[in-house]
């Protein structure tokens, strides 16, 4: 039994799973041994045994140490064992949860039965002797590193060379994008004199100069973004910041139906901005503040938790009131075939129905093809 | 039942699930709760199984392929027992009666009709008033024994009848 030692139940490079056997109690000699419920697995190159209470106790034995196997079959009230005769373990072995036994051979006894078929695939493993030709090493870890250095300096040490692995990786996977951020910063510097071309010389280039500029500038996004570096990091920030989403999101609002969910406006914001992201906590922030601000568009939180900005012109009534006659045209309507209709995501146009149903304009038919919206007839029944 | 006269409600698929706004429930329970003790009344059934119901066209409309759900059957029989026209059996809340009059209610429908035929004072068994030849156009003709004698025992409380083993008395 002290040939056992400790292993984390992983298979080595090379090692592959032969068979495996559920309720086996391991015997070191003839006395029993706390190792009384467990998976006994075989592979290529050792005999794993894992506690099946406790998953993370595991041992494993290497099948090299194995001189012959030994049958003994079931008797009354006694479960069908196989011996298996050890040679001593090697100087290099791991330590294990024996230190020393009298006995060199160990017994399986199987509980649950199988141990013909195991018997079977010990006896070819053993004539294959894989492990012979393929060394096993842990899987995974680096060759150079060897596997157990002890104490705090060995854990430390191995703690600041994967520090440095990592610090490397990063340091070349930045040097691309630093390049392209210098180039950008070159872009923006661009527009932003062409925006004060523009401003400058308002009289002297064409009008259809002037838009076609505008246009340039349009597709390279927002010319002079709000940053925390040009606007202070306190309210300002992002009260500014609302002004300026307020003046580009108003546009693409009303176009999709005076409604936008808030995923959709950080995408359009943070393609406009280009460089200089926003992060989402920010553009929430700034969105709160646009109903204090008196801006044109707003934020607004759907009973669901989903989170549009809305027109200001939109209000709740309006939508209620087309929604209702929506539906009533179509007798009843989904949320994707409303999406479809008004042009919006189907999320959005779940919303708005739901919002019709707790004014009482339409009622829900919940059915195995979907969910479906019919005109409320239970508050208005038909005459 | 080609001869019962569904509701419009019936037909239309909404009525089938149970909605969540509650001025639109309120409708639906008033809806169901009517439908269902029409029903029991058409088909002269007294009490209810709440597994049989389920297959049964009272919760389930083949033509436009709606069924009430499970829970929904429950939410309805819970609204007819607040407003006392069902009776649980067991603790499980398999089977039930139903009345779809009230016992007071077929109190009185069985009092004006001994007034009408002039028994007052006069001995009748529970066999001739649920059985007889005289009751058989009257809605309490083949009404099972424990209602009537819910029934008669409330105009017995009202001191209009006396109970006896398998009759009645009439004041």
């Amino acid at each position: 039994m002290d040939r056992f030692e400790w292993c984390d139940g992983n298979l080595y490079t090379g090692e592959q799973l032969v068979e495996q056997q559920t309720g086996v109690a391991l015997y070191d000699g003839n006395e029993k041994t706390a190792f009384e419920f467990g998976t006994l697995i075989l592979t290529t190159h050792r005999l794993m045994w894992r506690d099946q209470r406790n998953r993370t106790c595991v041992i494993c034995l290497p099948l090299s140490l194995v001189i012959y196997l030994e049958e003994q079959p079931s008797g009354f009230a006694k479960s069908a064992k196989i011996v298996v005769h050890l040679n001593s373990a090697g100087a290099n072995k791991g330590s294990g949860p024996f230190n020393q036994s009298s006995n060199s051979f160990i017994r399986l006894s199987f509980r649950e039965a199988g141990e013909k078929g195991f018997l079977r695939r010990l006896q070819e493993t053993l004539q294959q002797k894989k492990w012979a030709t393929s060394v096993p090493g842990p899987s995974g870890t680096n060759p150079q590193l060897p596997r157990h250095r002890p104490g705090i300096v060995g854990i430390e040490r191995s703690l600041d060379q994967r520090n440095k692995e990592t610090d490397k990786n990063i340091t070349a996977a930045f040097a691309d994008l630093r390049q392209l951020m210098e180039k950008a910063k070159d872009m923006v510097n661009l527009t932003r004199t062409i925006a004060t071309k523009i401003k400058d010389k308002q009289g002297d280039i064409t009008e259809d100069e002037t838009v076609k500029f505008k246009s340039y500038l349009l597709s390279m996004g927002i010319p002079n973004p709000v940053t925390r570096e040009t606007h202070g990091t306190g309210d300002k920030y992002y009260t500014e910041l609302a002004r300026q989403l307020a003046s580009m999101l108003t546009k693409p609002v009303e176009e999709s139906g005076g409604m936008m969910t808030l995923t959709d406006v950080y995408c359009r914001v943070n393609r406009a901005r280009g460089m200089e992201l926003l992060s989402p906590e920010d553009l929430l922030h700034a969105c709160e503040l646009m109903e204090i601000l008196g801006l044109p568009i707003r934020l607004r939180t759907f009973d669901s938790g989903v989170m549009v900005v809305q027109s200001q012109s939109q209000n709740e009534e309006e939508i209620v009131n087309t929604t209702t006659v929506l539906v009533s045209e179509r007798n009843s309507l989904t949320a994707e075939e409303l999406s479809q209709l008004l042009g919006v995501s189907v999320l959005l146009a779940r919303e708005r129905l739901l919002m019709t149903e707790k004014h009482g304009g339409v009622c829900r038919d919940e059915h195995i093809e979907g969910l479906r919206f019919y005109l409320n007839l239970f508050l208005h029944p038909p005459s | 039942m080609a001869d019962f006269e569904w509701p419009w409600q019936y037909k239309f698929p909404p009525f089938f699930t149970i909605q969540p706004n509650l001025e639109t429930r309120k409708k639906q329970m008033e809806a169901w709760c009517s439908l269902v003790l029409t029903y029991q009344r058409h088909t002269k059934k007294y009490s209810l199984d709440v597994t049989e119901a389920q297959s049964s066209p009272l919760f389930h409309n083949k033509a436009i392929s709606r069924k009430l759900s499970l829970d929904g059957i429950y939410t309805i029989l819970d609204e007819l027992k607040k407003r006392g026209h069902i009776e649980w059996q067991d603790k499980v809340r398999k089977q039930c009666l139903v009345m779809w009059r009230t016992p007071e209610e077929w109190g009185k429908v069985i009092y004006s009709w001994v007034s009408a035929n002039g028994m007052n004072n006069t001995v009748c068994t529970f066999y001739e008033l649920t059985e007889g030849d005289s009751t058989t156009n009257q809605e309490f003709h083949g009404m099972e024994k424990w209602l009537l004698l819910r029934a008669l025992k409330t105009l017995e409380a009202q001191h209009k009848a006396a109970v006896m083993d398998e009759g009645v008395k009439f004041f």
